[in-house]
């Protein structure tokens, strides 16, 4: 268990660095915007969702209505509904309801993607130690942003937005290297998004939507060309 | 902003978010038998990376140049197998790097 957990928070550790630049964005708008540094960290304590952070906090100050504000979450964030579904296949015994419904609280992008990329399955000591590290870089680098954002010299501020990125790609690139299936999908899904991007009329919706309609769409044919054999998966 | 209308927002936020990540991950406890859910499961994260990825990144920095360096490098590195924290890094150096080249210039 101990060891476990200590392997999940260093597992972590580079997530909580690449969401430290995220985070730190996010608290410096929300103050520029109008909130006090307390609420900024309290919503990063409790959401745990940078994309729907960012969208959120417009709504909030213009007083929208809060059905607009569950709505714009609900599209948004609904990808985590299919990660949850694919995790729940990777979880060991140790993962009762109680665990469950604890660890999903954080169940973000990268922390997903870091859990499903284990070659065995994951239990409570790796995945409490997995959510710790990077929930504690979120709410801190909120913290540093709201309070300290105007400090930092645009120059580095810039330079650290694309940290999250770079740990996306040192996710996807080395089993696309390994595995043609892997590949195409990959391929299939950055096709997608550069369409609903650039195409008029696609480029509308919102992109909680069009990563949905990339992940299912590219994992579909994925799943139809390159069925999974038994205990690869 | 006032606690008293900051706090519905929050709750609605939070409860929303959370209860999309919770309830699937608690109630599916079968393994699933097909194939096909498998397979198609077995490729969400990937797809959802790359989706999330392309084309943001390049608008990541606030100029196209210095994201396609921090790209290049990470692609780069990432396909060698460095670990995550090195690749976050890397990018970050290659960005930094050309944002000075292009204020020498």
């Amino acid at each position: 268990m101990n060891r476990l957990f200590l392997k999940g928070v260093k597992h972590g550790i580079p997530i909580a660095l690449g969401y430290l630049s995220v985070s730190f964005t996010f608290g410096m708008k929300a103050v520029s915007d109008g909130l006090t540094w307390q609420q900024a960290v309290l919503i990063s304590m409790t959401n745990v969702t940078s994309a729907g952070q960012f969208a959120g906090l417009p709504l909030m100050l213009a007083q929208a209505s809060l059905i607009e504000a569950a709505l714009t979450q609900f599209i948004i964030n609904l990808r985590y509904a299919l990660m949850g579904v694919s995790l729940s296949q990777k979880l060991d015994k140790t993962m009762t309801t109680l665990h469950r419904m604890a660890f999903s609280f954080c169940n973000t992008d990268e922390i997903f993607a870091v859990a499903s990329s284990q070659p065995e399955k994951v239990g409570k000591g790796y995945l409490y130690g997995l959510m710790s590290t990077p929930w504690f870089g979120w709410a801190l680098g909120t913290l540093l942003g709201a309070v300290a954002g105007q400090l930092l010299p645009e120059f580095f501020r810039t330079a650290l937005g694309i940290a999250i990125y770079g740990m996306f790609l040192a996710i996807i690139l080395p089993p696309a290297r390994k595995e043609h299936p892997v590949r195409v999908v990959v391929v299939i899904a950055v096709a997608l998004s550069l369409c609903f991007r650039y195409i008029p009329v696609l480029n509308q919706l919102s992109s909680g939507f069009v990563i949905i309609i990339c992940a299912v769409a590219a994992s579909t044919v994925g799943a139809l060309l390159f069925p999974v054999k038994e205990g690869d998966a | 902003m006032s606690w008293s209308s900051f706090f519905p927002y929050l709750l609605v936020m939070a409860g929303v978010t959370y209860l999309i990540r919770m309830l699937p991950l608690t109630v599916f406890r079968k393994e699933i038998k097909s194939v096909f859910v498998k397979s198609f499961l077995h490729y969400v994260p990937y797809a959802v990376l790359g989706a999330m990825t392309f084309p943001d990144v390049l608008y990541s920095t606030g100029s196209l140049w210095t994201a396609l360096v921090g790209l290049v490098v990470a692609i780069i590195m990432a396909w060698r197998g460095r670990s995550l924290l090195s690749v976050a890094i890397g990018a970050c150096l290659a960005v930094a790097a050309a944002q000075a080249v292009m204020l020498l210039l």
